[in-house]
């Protein structure tokens, strides 16, 4: 059998292509995932917050995953658990997918078009390089989150956090909830890499101190954690010395950022953005091979779910157009990140594919206050977005209309951070 | 009194002041929608959250199920309100919006799990 899309991962990226691309008349939909379990990470994200956008009202990680797996069985959508996809070929028009679960062994799926909904993975303490011992008592937040809120296993009672990321904070306030003491959390950057709402609603709540620049020099310990030395640092992110304090502790939790996880992407060869460590996609989320497209944090690493589900909405409305032959493929414009914005999603434009407007993602490289983002072709001023405050935690997400996108024939679309006029 | 905060209540976060006048009514500014001085005026007067926790649950995949005080509860009473929703073991199937507990410390609001179990 030869499907029409294939969706590489049963997560809310994956959940909302497959969901969408079905409706949009994908008619041999399958959804391959390695867990035992549709949902991916909402599972384990029992906090409340989800679905804002999406819904209109506050719901759980679980609860916001059951609306798209509801979708997905009501619309009678095939998927395969505990199935890991090892690789991904291009054939011309079609492409070949290798699989392998313990029920089938090893599978060739054949397949029209492909969905790369994969997600992302947490750094570890290996990928930063803490200097010390390797005791146990040292866990990624989401490593615990999963021991906490799906297994039932307390990680420990005196807990230190490292990173300010939304994860950490959410964990800071569980293991608070479940009786742990959390003593400090300490974030290297001079701000938070977290939402406003998780600083206050996780640590303000619990009086539990934020440490801004400051990072842990040292792990204490042979066989369990016995303590960490945390520092304070400059401007240039380098230790000052004499500022060392020794921490007593059992658990040390990580949120130090997050890595799409695109391996079958760069085997298969579609070709990258070294700032998102994602696919370069256009605006239908088209990927360089034709007929792959990716959506959610395998793209770029989203900080709300809400703006995943609406990321996927369209890989899976253009893998849909792509197996009827609507898909267009001609580039108007490229995007480019100027100064003040990290990167910029999509990073291609076909504009005969767009219905009304582009939705354009984007993160800052640093806190502004009261500035605007301009987005230029050439030296035209094209669109404004005001912010009150932009945050690298908080992803911006500046919307330009086809009309005003369509008064330029071609060219290279600038995002940048200036003063407001 | 002036207190500045944070609103929560959308993720844009808006840096509200709320000040109490003479005649003990409140005003709020910092805001960009009508929902954040109905936040800051809760915030001073009764703070409320919504506890979203676990609970032990028997011939399920998992010994975990997730849920949620169907409504904000007493900042304060948070902590006793985990007390009491840690003793509680539930047996699968359990579907999503099934009371867990009902009327939780006496405040009307009741637990509800926040996803589907099935036996197995």
């Amino acid at each position: 059998m030869i499907y029409d899309v294939v969706i590489l991962g049963g997560g809310p990226a994956g959940l909302a292509a497959a969901v969408e691309a079905k409706n949009d008349g994908a008619e041999k939909v399958l959804i391959l995932e390695r867990d035992r379990e549709l949902g991916g990470i909402l599972n384990q994200c029992i906090h409340n917050g989800f679905g804002l956008h999406t819904f209109n009202e506050e719901l759980t990680g679980p609860e916001y995953a059951e609306r798209y797996i509801q979708k997905v069985k009501d619309l009678n959508i095939p998927y395969m658990l505990d199935t890991m996809v090892l690789d991904m070929h291009d054939n011309g028009d079609l492409k070949s997918i290798h699989v392998i679960n313990e029920e089938n062994g090893y599978m060739i799926i054949e397949t029209k078009a492909v969905v790369l909904t994969m997600g992302c993975r947490e750094r570890t303490s290996g990928a930063i390089g803490i200097p010390g011992y390797r005791p146990s008592g040292v866990f990624t937040a989401g490593t615990a989150q999963r021991f906490i809120n799906m297994e039932g296993y307390m990680p420990g009672k005196e807990v230190v956090i490292l990173g300010s990321g939304d994860i950490g904070l959410i964990m800071a306030r569980r293991m608070t909830l479940e009786g742990a003491h959390v003593q400090a959390v300490c974030e290297l950057m001079p701000y938070s890499n977290g939402l406003v709402r998780n600083i206050v609603q996780c640590l303000d709540d619990y009086d539990i101190p934020l440490k801004l620049s400051h990072t842990i020099t040292f792990i204490h310990g042979k066989d369990r954690l016995e303590g960490v030395t945390v520092a304070k640092v400059d401007e240039k992110l380098k230790v000052i010395p004499g500022t060392e304090e020794f921490i007593p502790c059992d658990t040390l939790l990580l949120s130090v950022g997050l890595i799409p996880e695109n391996e079958i992407t760069r085997n298969a060869g579609v070709v990258m953005d070294n700032r998102t460590n994602g696919a370069i996609v256009g605006e239908m989320r088209q990927t360089s091979m034709p007929g792959v497209f990716a959506c959610g944090n395998v793209v770029h690493v989203h900080d709300l779910v809400d703006f995943v589900s609406e990321e996927a909405v369209l890989a899976g409305k253009g893998a849909a157009k792509y197996i009827k032959g609507d898909l267009d493929t001609e580039i108007t414009f490229t995007t480019t990140n100027g100064d003040g914005i990290g990167y910029v999603v999509p990073q291609q434009v076909a504009m005969t594919n767009v219905e009304e407007k582009v939705t354009f993602y984007m993160r800052v490289r640093q806190v502004f206050k009261d500035k605007v983002v301009n987005a230029y072709i050439g030296d035209q001023l094209i669109a404004t977005k005001k912010e009150k405050k932009l945050l690298p935690a908080e992803m911006v997400n500046f919307k330009i209309a086809k009309d005003v996108l369509a008064q330029y024939p071609a060219g290279e679309i600038r995002f940048v951070v200036e003063e407001a006029k | 009194m002036k207190k500045d905060m944070t609103c929560i209540v959308c993720p844009i976060g808006c840096q509200m002041t709320i000040e109490e006048k003479a005649d003990g009514t409140y005003e709020v500014t910092g805001n960009t929608c009508k929902r954040g001085p109905k936040y800051a005026i809760n915030e001073m007067t009764n703070p409320t959250r919504v506890i979203p926790t676990t609970v032990v649950i028997k011939n399920a995949m998992l010994p975990r199920l997730p849920v949620k005080t169907a409504e904000p509860i007493p900042k304060g009473q948070i902590f006793d309100a985990m007390a009491v929703i840690n003793q509680v073991v539930v047996e699968a199937p359990i579907k999503t919006g099934d009371v867990v507990i009902k009327d939780l410390l006496g405040l009307g609001i009741d637990v509800v799990a926040t996803r589907t179990m099935d036996k197995c």
